[in-house]
């Protein structure tokens, strides 16, 4: 009988950037994005995949990446929270509404809120409050109670940011 | 001096500048990016990353630990045996009095587990995964003893015993007694009794866990610890003597910090232990608590019941005062605790003007999780109680529960009021609060829709707190008259720089409360420059921040005492450019006005120092000055102290906190009759928190103190089975809101400013709990709009125990007693 393969190499484009490592099998995504690539924007904030805090987008859809598997982003482009900014720095309208919405105090869920919302906007671009609040229902913030994380979110679709 | 003193009070006004505008926040340029740098970031080259064995039972003996297979595993460093600890340490201190101070508790379990849970073991490993495999290999040999879980039990004879030093499971008992209670019960028109009501065990659980990355330096003994700890001064008062080491060997340094809520006050245990691994090991240690262990072995908020309540009242809904036997549940070990044996008093007799009082206070060990201050800390409790007062008296004599609260409510022009315990209500106007409260949510239109017969009931409630803010340290004093506690202390820093760079540096440990923004703000008012001027260190260093006794963030005290310190300090730095500006241009310093980082001539502005040439002047160039100058350093250091006086032990009497910040919420709710699901259609939430600096962030804060009173309310409970296992340890049992569960929230505000700051500010954040009372309030109302004689008597309500309420509403009201005397 072959031994079990318990590593294997991964090829992952992260943030443009290209990435070819040797992982455990076991090694969950967000560990990989935060231990071994060291981008520790990606949070943890559970361990049942409830908070979405480790929300990234993969192939251009938010996953979260305490619920997968390193190898099993093999092949794929992902964007993290580092990734959101244009190369010269500028912000884009959903991190700018965050700050000047005051959608963000501790900061510990806002990346992965940024990301579920960023998804959010590119499939519905006018989205109602109803849509708003479902399109981030998988994030948890113990900060805001939502109220100016959803006005953010409102604003940026608005093209007021 | 005399020149001096004036000029500092002809400063001490803020310029009409920046306080009060919500400019951008500092801290999020780089929240918004991933730019932090919070506990769990910090890498250190070799380290280890820890996993503890934790206790399957909630109480059992521990028989025998072997390490030896998980220490034979390739990439294992090591562990930590309960054995070595009680070796190489001493248990942490207790605050009780005799016998409670008995208690030992080591960061690790020693002879006995007390909770589902608890730390028994630590492995050290390479990585993450590989210290959590190991940690399955370590072999515990445990014999269950006997559990309680339910506080009531605690005391009974045939109880288990948690603690044996002690001896016994009260951890704290003690009596308060204000006015005369027994003269007013006798004087009533009526007496209400209630004979019992449970306040449930729930958590802010911020979503960041706890963690720290743990370095020891071999040569100079010293131990860096970079953490979420919210309030390292404490911290190091513990670890120091455990350790056997002095407090200045232990390095606290914290940036970012992903939620505290008073939850990371407690994490010194898991602390002590990275601290041993680091030095046994020789290798940094890494430690991160996975949700699981947060919600199982660190922070609850304490469970309270109170029993054979008896209120004093007139027929007119007038009440005299009440008294209460309370038995507060700490869980497994004290800790922060029995602190929250007198906390409560900063808000004795809530918003009302009730003289007389008497409070039966007991606390009980049980085997469930300790407790840690938790947002609204034990005041929460006791204003729950009041509120649930004014509600049911005011629902069992047919009164408005509206006209009760406004005929109790100290009025706005009794301020500042002294309570029957000392307390002084610094400003306020609540009857003005709940007015608008009630406009929010038209009261006077919704009133008509209570009673209706389609399936809902429809029911409006008012939650009424205040956020006691700036402890008086003093009041440990009146839980143990040996504790050398009082007072309360801040310091800020700030300097010009030789590039006329302004830089602050703060004693506070903030999580996401803003600090660097509305500390600039204060800065920016009184030196006549921009906030974006004035760079504010980021997070907390205890070798590079200065900082004091009770240094930290918590306790509803920043814009208090964080702000006074900063204020203070600028002042100092303002006066001291004015003068060295008066030197340089051959003026006095009142002739100097600071404006656009610039010291001019009132007279003449033209005549001018940039705050760049008094950088480079006295950092550079310093011998240019005249004698009478060279004391000028631009260099200042403020402590605040507030003016706070020792207690009176013996009658338990005096004044707590220093300022008190008012919250009116008024929520509509619809049930649904048939499954006693609560839909919470309309709420608003009223803020009195005097001068607000950044509106914004006040406006923020209570958004999150509203969201996690409502899921406390509805949602979230740390329920225990009677083995003692924890039924809610993980985010899917124990569900806080999402945005989904989030209704819209409508906010009002009118700013009481403070006579007892400077700034007029008040301390808030916390909250006191006001969503929880007004969910229950409206719960109750709409079941007695229906005619439904229900008493809600717990502050967690969820579906079922609505229904309850509904279908069986004998239970409940069999609690309460209307005696006509």
């Amino acid at each position: 009988m072959p031994e079990p393969v318990t590593e294997q190499t991964i090829s992952v484009e992260i943030n443009g950037e290209a990435y070819e490592q040797e992982v455990e099998a076991r090694k969950l995504l967000v560990h990989f994005i935060r231990d071994v690539v060291d981008l520790t924007g990606t949070h943890v904030g559970c361990d049942t995949g409830n908070c979405g805090a480790c929300t990234v987008l993969m192939d251009g859809k938010t996953v979260k990446s305490c619920m997968l598997l390193a190898i099993q982003a093999d092949g794929s482009k992902i964007t993290t929270v580092e990734g959101l900014a244009g190369a010269d720095g500028e912000l884009t309208p959903l991190q700018r509404a965050f700050s000047a919405s005051h959608a963000l105090q501790c900061g510990y869920c806002t990346p992965g809120m940024l990301l579920s919302a960023t998804y959010l906007l590119e499939q519905n671009p006018h989205p109602s409050e109803e849509e708003i609040r479902r399109g981030i229902q998988g994030n948890i913030c113990r900060c805001t109670g939502y109220v100016n994380i959803v006005e953010a979110i409102r604003s940026a679709a608005e093209g007021n940011a | 001096m005399s020149d001096t003193q004036t000029v500092t009070e002809q400063q001490a006004e803020l310029q009409i500048g920046y306080a009060g505008t919500s400019i951008p926040r500092k801290e999020d340029k780089r929240l918004v990016q991933g730019e932090g740098v919070f506990a769990d970031d910090a890498k250190a080259h070799g380290m280890g990353y820890v996993h503890f064995v934790r206790s399957p039972y909630a109480h059992a003996r521990i028989v025998s630990v072997d390490v030896s297979q998980a220490e034979a595993l390739e990439g294992v460093y090591g562990t930590l045996t309960p054995d070595e600890v009680a070796q190489l340490t001493d248990p942490f201190f207790e605050l009780s009095t005799p016998p409670g101070n008995a208690i030992e508790d080591y960061c690790l379990a020693v002879g006995k587990v007390r909770h589902v849970g608890e730390p028994v073991v630590a492995v050290v490993a390479r990585t993450r995964d590989l210290a959590r495999d190991a940690a399955d290999l370590v072999e515990v040999e445990y014999e269950p003893l006997p559990v309680v879980v339910d506080a009531r039990k605690a005391q009974d004879e045939d109880a288990p015993v948690i603690h044996e030093a002690p001896g016994t499971n009260v951890v704290w008992s003690g009596t308060f007694d204000w006015g005369d209670i027994d003269g007013a019960l006798s004087a009533a028109d009526r007496v209400i009794r209630i004979k019992e009501l449970h306040f449930d065990r729930f958590s802010s659980t911020p979503l960041e866990c706890s963690a720290s990355l743990v370095e020891y330096d071999r040569g100079t003994e010293q131990f860096t610890i970079r953490s979420n700890h919210q309030m390292p001064g404490v911290a190091a008062i513990w670890m120091g003597p455990a350790l056997r080491v002095p407090l200045d060997r232990l390095r606290f340094i914290s940036q970012d910090i992903g939620g505290g809520f008073g939850n990371k006050i407690t994490t010194h245990t898991y602390l002590t232990c990275c601290c041993l691994l680091a030095r046994k090991l020789r290798r940094p240690i890494q430690w991160t608590e996975w949700r699981t262990d947060q919600h199982s072995a660190n922070a609850h908020g304490n469970e309270r019941w109170f029993h054979d309540i008896e209120v004093a009242v007139q027929s007119d809904g007038t009440m005299l005062g009440f008294k209460v036997k309370a038995l507060d549940d700490c869980g497994a070990f004290p800790r922060y605790e029995p602190l929250g044996c007198i906390i409560w008093a900063q808000v004795t007799p809530g918003l009302y003007r009730w003289r007389n009082i008497r409070v039966d206070f007991t606390q009980v060990c049980t085997n469930k999780s300790p407790v840690a201050p938790n947002r609204g800390y034990s005041r929460m409790q006791q204003l729950w109680l009041t509120e649930r007062i004014v509600d049911i008296v005011a629902h069992e004599l047919g009164l408005d529960p509206v006209e009760v609260r406004k005929k109790n409510y100290v009025r706005a022009d009794e301020m500042p009021y002294t309570t029957p315990n000392g307390c002084v209500y610094d400003s306020g106007d609540y009857a003005r609060c709940l007015d608008i409260a009630l406009e929010l949510v038209d009261y006077e239109s919704r009133k008509s829709s209570r009673g209706r017969s389609d399936g809902k009931l429809v029911g409006i409630g008012i939650g009424s707190t205040l956020d006691s803010g700036t402890n008086n340290f003093g009041q440990s004093t009146l839980m143990n008259p040996e504790l050398q506690f009082s007072g309360n202390n801040e310091v800020a820093t700030i300097r010009l720089d030789i590039f006329g760079e302004i830089v602050v540096t703060l004693g506070t440990v903030p999580q996401g409360q803003g600090h660097e923004t509305t500390a600039s703000i204060v800065v920016a008012d009184i030196l006549g420059c921009s906030p974006d001027d004035v760079y504010v260190r980021a997070g907390h260093d205890s070798y590079w921040n200065s900082h004091a006794g009770f240094s930290g963030t918590y306790a509803s005290q920043f814009a208090v005492t964080g702000l006074e310190a900063v204020k203070g300090a600028t002042e100092k730095l303002a006066l001291e450019i004015r003068r060295l500006a008066a030197a340089v241009l051959g003026a006095t310093p009142d002739d100097i006005v600071l404006k656009d980082k610039m010291a001019a001539l009132k007279a003449n502005p033209e005549a001018a120092l940039p705050f760049m040439a008094c950088g480079a002047i006295v950092n550079a160039n310093n011998a240019v000055l005249p004698p009478d100058a060279r004391d000028i350093t631009l260099n200042c250091r403020h402590v605040y102290v507030p003016p706070f006086e020792l207690p009176d032990k013996e009658k338990k009497y005096g004044n707590l906190t220093l300022t008190y910040a008012t919250q009116v919420h008024a929520c509509v709710v619809e049930i649904d009759r048939d499954t006693g699901v609560v839909e919470i259609v309309d709420y608003a939430a009223v803020d009195d928190c005097g001068v607000r600096i950044h509106p914004q962030i006040v406006e923020g804060q209570v958004h999150g103190a509203t969201a996690h009173g409502l899921g406390a309310a509805l949602h979230e409970t740390f329920a225990y089975d009677e083995d003692g296992n924890l039924l809610t340890a993980n985010f899917y049992e124990y569900h806080v809101p999402h945005a989904l569960d989030m209704p819209p929230l409508k906010t009002g505000y009118i700013e009481s400013p403070s006579p007892f700051s400077s700034l007029g500010t008040k301390g808030m954040g916390e909250g006191g709990g006001a969503a929880i009372h007004a969910v229950c309030a409206a719960i109750q109302d709409a079941l007695r709009s229906a005619g439904i004689p229900g008493v809600v008597s717990d502050s967690h309500n969820p579906a079922e125990r609505v229904w309850r309420l509904i279908t069986n509403p004998e239970e409940s009201s069999a609690l309460v007693e209307v005696v006509s005397t």
